[in-house]
């Protein structure tokens, strides 16, 4: 049995020997974070440490006066001892896995991660270690992915649907990671409008030279005209909203791999639902899994009980662990 | 599918613009149950499936646990199919068909070679028709709403042809929907007419001459129609419902041709109405058997004239139809199965708030109020006629499950599932997602964030702590859940902050209620 390296406390996950956390759900000195996504990074640590491309994802979202130290993909410092770098967890733009290694003794935190590359986020890339930590959102048999090009495809045949009947398209998808996915899969298909929260990160996106195809900001100017045969991309909590109640004719579309199940679909009451996920189905987690050569996993969000029993079955010493992640994904898209 | 049923309509009405014709019959056929026997059993199904997908027992139960359809869960979970094929609907009907007699390992690989040629929707469509269970979001009456608008045809002049008996593989659409199997001129229904809930003192109704009381029955609303010797039975969701109660198939013979009558199927026995979960045992089955007859018979309780010798009586006033209405009953030579549901006489209306007390005691739900000079009203009319019904039961629960809303709730935890104590246990007894104010409905929502146990895809398990007043209108035996008990519409009452989680209410209690709803012992038929 190894040291252990990371240690699960009630302010986030813990590198006793590099006094850092990762993720942390409480303030500390230091946050090493894995994606920007609001249950993974929170509002009031004294300094952060992040991909490159999740540092304008986090001024934008907790405010300009953070003090935020970047690395790229692949390159290592040293924290403490700690030899710690990051590497493509493929979830969205800038998501990171966690490698840490100390003294021979390696340990990658993921974060939240999807194997399948979305066109988009820089590739999934699994790294081996000793001791792995897993999310586990969609950690049961019945979630299996369609590639995305059948779920674009799906999609394109919806919008046409919709502009037969004079219907505009609203597609609520998370601002960060689902939004530019959809962009950059239905780009050419018709002017493709943005709420402004997704308008926001785009600007930093592009500004950090990602090459993102033209999208139009809804504005209060927007004529709800010139919506019409268009595509419109809303957070998931604007898909109840007044503004699209005031559209004349719209049918929603939910992106989310819930959609993959009729109760999800019925539960959101949508027009439709198109299962396109950000998270690792359950051919990814067991591929990614044991491309890690882990002998020991932490089971973290989703169906954690249901997924490390499972692992323990087919001979991956697995545990399941309580953390705040997942919990707050659905708000996130208020900010 | 969507979940709108206008949207749902349209969709059938596309498909029923466009399909194979030779399709059509069947479709129909299936979503009205109208299906052979089940060819492979649910637990073979399951087993293949579970082999074919290499997975342990325990996590296919889970997996079913999470998406709540044993079809759709066998086609989430097969691996991907191989090819795909592209075979009409009726095609694989017959092959199914065929599959009858057949053993076991010769229907397995017909199975699972199927589930290998076709893709998740179309397995989970495929598993439907194995296990008949075609329920999926489309009710009989959607369906006959989308036939009468594709075929322009009047909807209940559809349901009468799709409830006679035709084989799909024997008529075609345009003769089943043109009804050539059947005459649908006698069957026609009249709308009924409803009543809203009493919301004013009765003393600001009036004297109570102009007003005739009723018990208010707790059954199922239906019409009777007679008309060139064929008897016809609608229920108020305006099914035909005549097969199902062979007790009222008497009325074909002693009936005068050109009669309506409206009033309430119940299940009463030695003259005495029985309970709604009684009632129960008979609706909505193919077959009876002869205990089911036996310990659910049926009764009629009339409350109205429509219809007689042919013409529409629905403008004389009440008064006058009840009278009409007491011959016809006179009348019948079988007697104390089709009633008069009596009347009520009172003096004044606190004296009636008195009887209205009882009504449990009859189980009747409470009174109806119908104004002596009413006409029969085609749906809700206010001010003619009132339900006053009595004040629901009532139990104290503890909160163990909550989910997210739908609409403007659907950030906030608003859907509860509540549960009662057994030992140190806690049973689950009902779900509700309604009665609590904005404010409340806040307050609960941030104690099911901070307080969340586990999390199953949407549905969070909560600390139990918050005690729930649930109100609810009957109590039923039920072996589908595990108290072995169900309520009938149960919502929330009231927040219980007053109290603690160990002050709810035990199953015991409730299993005390059920019996004395099943031993009510007080006649309800007292004929004036």
């Amino acid at each position: 049995m190894h040291m252990a390296l990371i240690q699960f406390t009630s302010k986030g996950i813990y590198c006793r020997q590099g006094d850092f956390y990762i993720d942390p759900w409480k303030p500390v000195k230091l946050a090493v974070t894995t994606h920007g996504h609001a249950d993974h990074v929170k509002w009031g640590n004294q300094a952060y440490l992040c991909h490159e491309l999740t540092k304008s994802i986090l001024l934008q979202r907790l405010g300009a006066d953070l003090k935020i130290q970047t690395l790229p993909y692949r390159q290592q410092i040293d924290i403490n001892g700690v030899k710690l770098s990051f590497f493509p967890a493929g979830h969205v733009i800038g998501s990171a896995q966690v490698r840490l290694e100390y003294k021979g003794e390696i340990c990658v935190v993921s974060g939240d991660y999807k194997v399948e590359y979305d066109g988009i986020s820089t590739a999934f890339e699994p790294v081996k270690c000793h001791t792995f930590v897993s999310e586990s959102t969609f950690g049961l048999p019945i979630y299996k992915w369609q590639p995305q090009q059948i779920i674009f495809d799906q999609i394109k045949d919806w919008v046409a649907a919709n502009r037969d009947e004079n219907k505009t398209s609203v597609l609520a998808a998370y601002s960060l990671g689902k939004a530019q996915r959809l962009i950059k899969g239905l780009a050419g298909y018709g002017e493709i409008y943005v709420h402004q929260s997704i308008a926001n990160l785009n600007d930093g996106f592009i500004d950090a030279g990602i090459n993102l195809p033209d999208t139009l900001r809804i504005t209060p100017e927007t004529k709800k005209e010139d919506l019409q045969r268009g595509i419109v991309i809303v957070p998931p909590a604007l898909t109840e909203g007044r503004w699209i109640k005031s559209l004349i004719h719209a049918a929603t579309g939910i992106c989310s791999g819930w959609m993959q199940v009729r109760a999800g679909r019925r539960w959101r009451s949508a027009d439709a639902g198109f299962a396109l996920s950000d998270h690792a189905d359950w051919p990814g987690l067991l591929s990614a899994i044991k491309a890690t050569t882990a002998e020991k996993v932490f089971v973290t969000h989703g169906y954690s009980a249901t997924f490390s029993k499972y692992l323990n079955e087919i001979g991956i010493a697995a545990e399941e662990v309580k953390t705040q992640y997942g919990e707050e994904e659905e708000k996130e898209e208020v900010l | 599918m969507s979940n709108k049923t206008n949207d749902k309509i349209a969709a059938l009405v596309n498909y029923f613009n466009e399909a194979d014709d030779v399709d059509k019959p069947y479709v129909i056929a299936m979503f009205t149950g109208k299906r052979p026997k089940r060819p492979v059993g649910t637990a073979l199904l399951k087993q293949w499936a579970i082999e074919k997908s290499g997975i342990p027992d325990w996590l296919f139960s889970e997996s079913y646990h999470n998406v709540g359809d044993l079809s759709e869960t066998i086609s989430l979970i097969l691996p991907s199919p191989t090819h795909l094929v592209n075979r009409k609907l009726q095609e694989w009907i017959s092959d199914l068909a065929s599959l009858q007699g057949k053993d076991d390992p010769f229907k397995k690989t017909f199975i699972l070679s199927a589930w290998d040629s076709l893709d998740t929707q179309e397995r989970f469509i495929f598993n439907k028709l194995i296990s008949g269970n075609f329920r999926i979001g489309v009710s009989g009456k959607m369906l006959v709403n989308a036939l009468a608008k594709q075929s322009g045809t009047a909807a209940n002049k559809i349901m009468h042809s799709i409830m006679g008996k035709w084989d799909p593989s024997k008529i075609t659409y345009q003769d089943l929907i043109g009804g050539a199997h059947v005459n649908t001129d006698n069957s026609w229904p009249y709308p009924f007419c409803l009543a809203y809930a009493l919301e004013v003192e009765t003393e600001s109704l009036g004297t109570p001459e102009e007003w005739q009381a009723e018990w208010k029955w707790d059954g199922i609303r239906g019409q009777i129609v007679k008309r060139n010797g064929e008897l016809f039975i609608w229920s108020r969701g305006e099914e035909l419902v005549t097969e199902q109660f062979p007790e009222l198939h008497f009325l074909k013979e002693e009936l005068e041709d050109g009669t309506v009558l409206d009033g309430e199927i119940l299940s009463v026995k030695e003259g005495k109405v029985q309970a709604f979960s009684i009632l129960q045992q008979r609706l909505n089955r193919k077959t009876i058997n002869k205990t089911q007859l036996n310990e659910a018979p049926i009764g009629f309780f009339t409350y109205d004239l429509l219809e007689y010798k042919g013409e529409d009586k629905r403008s004389d006033v009440l008064s006058l139809r009840r009278k009409q209405l007491e011959k016809v009953i006179y009348n019948l030579q079988t007697k104390n199965i089709v009633l008069l549901s009596p009347i009520v006489k009172f003096d004044n209306w606190q004296q009636l708030a008195k009887i209205r007390e009882g009504s449990r005691d009859l189980n009747s739900e409470g009174l109806m109020l119908k104004k002596a000079d009413s006409l029969y009203h085609s749906g809700r009319k206010r001010g003619d006629w009132w339900k006053w019904k009595i004040n629901p039961y009532t139990v104290d629960t503890v909160m163990i499950y909550a989910q997210k809303g739908s609409g403007r709730r659907a950030n906030f935890f608003t859907d509860y599932t509540f549960a009662v104590r057994q030992g140190d246990q806690l049973i689950t007894i009902a779900k509700a997602y309604s009665g609590l104010t904005d404010k409340e409905i806040k307050e609960v929502d941030a104690f099911v964030k901070k307080n969340a146990i586990e999390k199953f895809g949407p549905v969070r398990t909560v600390k139990p702590e918050l005690v729930f007043e649930i109100a609810f209108e009957g109590i039923a035996e039920s072996k589908r859940h595990k108290a072995g008990l169900a309520l009938r519409f149960p919502r929330i009452a009231r927040w219980r902050k007053d109290k603690k989680a160990d002050e709810i209410n035990t199953l015991d209690d409730l299993k005390q209620l059920l019996l004395s709803t099943l031993n009510t012992s007080i006649h309800g038929t007292g004929q004036e």
